[in-house]
């Protein structure tokens, strides 16, 4: 991993969709050497996979997204690993994280409507060994989602001639 | 009526692009790379921390020299980023802008009749500043075979007994040429057997993409004899808060600040907490920035390259500075139609003064889409010639 790697992957992070040869005008590479350590930056999982930020609100699907976390009991040898690779093998659960504070499992839950992430949360997360507690929160509106703001912005007036 | 019009003001050339101006506002989709500034927002932990002050009531008049923990600051971050040594007692005065800096450098050290060189292409303001100081400018050609920095040749040639001060700016507006620490050493040994003065304004300083800036102060013996200007605007995307500043040794310092306590009393305060806010904490939000500009350099200048308008590679600044000899057209002619025809704003190199002719400046501070949609353009017009 070298500058021109790091310079790859912000670029790509931004916009996944540029051509090889765009790329590489900015990067000072030829086309073929982006390809080849894009191709290594997949091979070695650190790009996982290319996505689309998209406003679901705007798109209207409906779709309800909510953050449940959870108190979790860890065990013996394996902590929390066990029990958060379990999890994260359900479809709805669309973020996973171990964090500090009050819970120790932050989940991104994503359904159809409330209905669908309650029965979720209640059937299947809830009744799970080693989960003591859960407290779940229900998603009104997404302003920025990784860095991107989801609402319009004004654009800054500039001057068409300054020095 | 008497014409009041004083002769001074009467004989400030105009400013060069006024005919561009008021074509541009009859055109809808136009892509300026005329622009002298970021095209990003000014990062919000700025604004906030501005916005909060306001709401504390702290509006008032600063000192003359600005507020005293945003010098301190200054002290500290000049040291540290290049090595520049200023007393923050009396070293450092806070102006409005660079603009005025530069404006209260020259009022400062210019006598009628003085000669003062300017190494051009250069920024707009300085010849006029020295005439309305009632000095004399005397450019000093910077050439493109040079990389557009001051040749210590050129430079000697052009000393009299009248010179005063050497005026610079590297990393350069309009060229992107810098200059390195030889460079700057071997203009510093004209600089002192003549006994000169130096201006030097590094306001794009943080915006070098191959080596690090070297401030002009901390070459050879130049500190005792240098002003240098710098400021917060193209760092950190600030052009309108107004907020630059002047260092210079305590002598020189206190002669700027009784022009800048009459004409300005103080820079805005609103613009000081920001300044010193961005000193605080936009460090990451000012390297980002510097990331994409270089990225964008370097697809925008291949891209000239490719369509026929040779470019060096500009090493600092956010200007490409490509020639246009050979397409039979002056750069005044070139910007004109280039502006009617493909609705592409660039500004004419000649307006920079000597060695700009042949040339246009095109600010590649916009998005990297409108970048490319001015290289079709331009290759567009290019094989319409």
């Amino acid at each position: 991993m070298d500058e021109k790697d790091l310079d790859l992957l912000h670029i790509l992070e931004e916009n996944s969709r540029l051509s090889a040869q765009e790329i590489a005008t900015m990067t000072n590479l030829s086309s073929a050497e982006v390809e080849a350590r894009i191709r290594t930056l997949e091979k070695d999982g650190v790009i996982r996979k290319y996505t689309t930020v998209i406003n679901w609100e705007l798109a209207g699907n409906g779709e309800v997204s909510s953050i449940i976390e959870l108190k979790v009991s860890p065990e013996r040898d394996f902590g929390y690993d066990r029990i958060a690779e379990r999890l994260s093998r359900f479809r709805q659960v669309r973020t996973l994280r171990l964090i500090t504070g009050t819970y120790d499992l932050q989940l991104i839950v994503t359904g159809k409507n409330v209905q669908e992430v309650s029965r979720f949360v209640s059937e299947h997360v809830a009744p799970m060994d080693r989960i003591r507690e859960t407290a779940t929160h229900i998603i009104m509106k997404s302003y920025k989602e990784n860095g991107n703001t989801l609402f319009e912005q004004q654009e800054a007036e500039r001057l068409p001639y300054s020095f | 009526m008497r014409n009041f019009i004083s002769e001074r003001a009467q004989y400030i050339p105009p400013s060069g692009i006024r005919k561009f101006f008021d074509l541009v506002i009859t055109m809808e989709d136009v892509i300026s790379l005329g622009v002298g500034e970021p095209d990003f927002r000014t990062p919000w932990n700025i604004c906030e921390s501005s916005i909060y002050s306001i709401e504390q009531g702290v509006t008032s008049y600063t000192s003359n020299k600005g507020l005293q923990p945003l010098r301190e600051a200054l002290t500290r971050h000049l040291n540290q980023r290049y090595n520049l040594q200023y007393d923050s007692a009396d070293e450092i005065l806070i102006t409005t802008g660079v603009s005025e800096a530069l404006d209260i450098a020259i009022r400062a050290i210019v006598d009628p009749g003085d000669e003062i060189l300017i190494a051009q292409p250069s920024y707009v303001s300085y010849a006029p500043c020295v005439s309305l100081a009632g000095g004399i400018p005397v450019p000093v050609e910077c050439t493109e075979a040079d990389h557009f920095k001051l040749n210590p040749d050129a430079l000697q040639e052009k000393i009299t007994k009248k010179t005063k001060a050497l005026m610079i700016n590297f990393p350069n507006n309009p060229t992107g040429g810098v200059m390195t620490q030889g460079d700057l050493e071997a203009v510093a040994d004209i600089i002192i057997d003549n006994d000169l003065l130096l201006i030097s304004d590094e306001v794009y300083s943080e915006l070098t993409y191959e080596t690090n800036h070297v401030a002009a102060a901390t070459v050879s013996d130049l500190r005792e004899r240098t002003i240098t200007l710098n400021g917060f605007s193209k760092a950190y995307a600030m052009t309108g808060w107004r907020v630059g500043y002047l260092c210079a040794p305590k002598e020189l310092c206190d002669a700027a600040l009784k022009i800048h306590q009459y004409i300005m009393l103080c820079a805005p305060v609103m613009g000081q907490v920001g300044a010193l806010e961005a000193l605080r904490s936009a460090e990451e939000d000012k390297n980002s920035m510097v990331n994409e500009y270089r990225l964008r350099r370097n697809m925008f200048v291949a891209g000239l390259n490719r369509i026929g308008l040779s470019c060096h590679v500009p090493e600092g600044a956010f200007y490409a500075f490509p020639s246009i000899k050979g397409t039979g057209l002056t750069d005044v002619e070139f910007a004109e139609r280039l502006l009617k025809e493909q609705h592409v704003a660039v500004v004419p190199g000649s307006v920079f003064g000597a060695g700009g002719d042949y040339h246009l400046r095109c600010a590649y501070a916009v998005s990297r889409k409108d970048l490319t949609e001015a290289l079709t353009r331009m290759e567009m017009f290019l094989n319409g010639l």
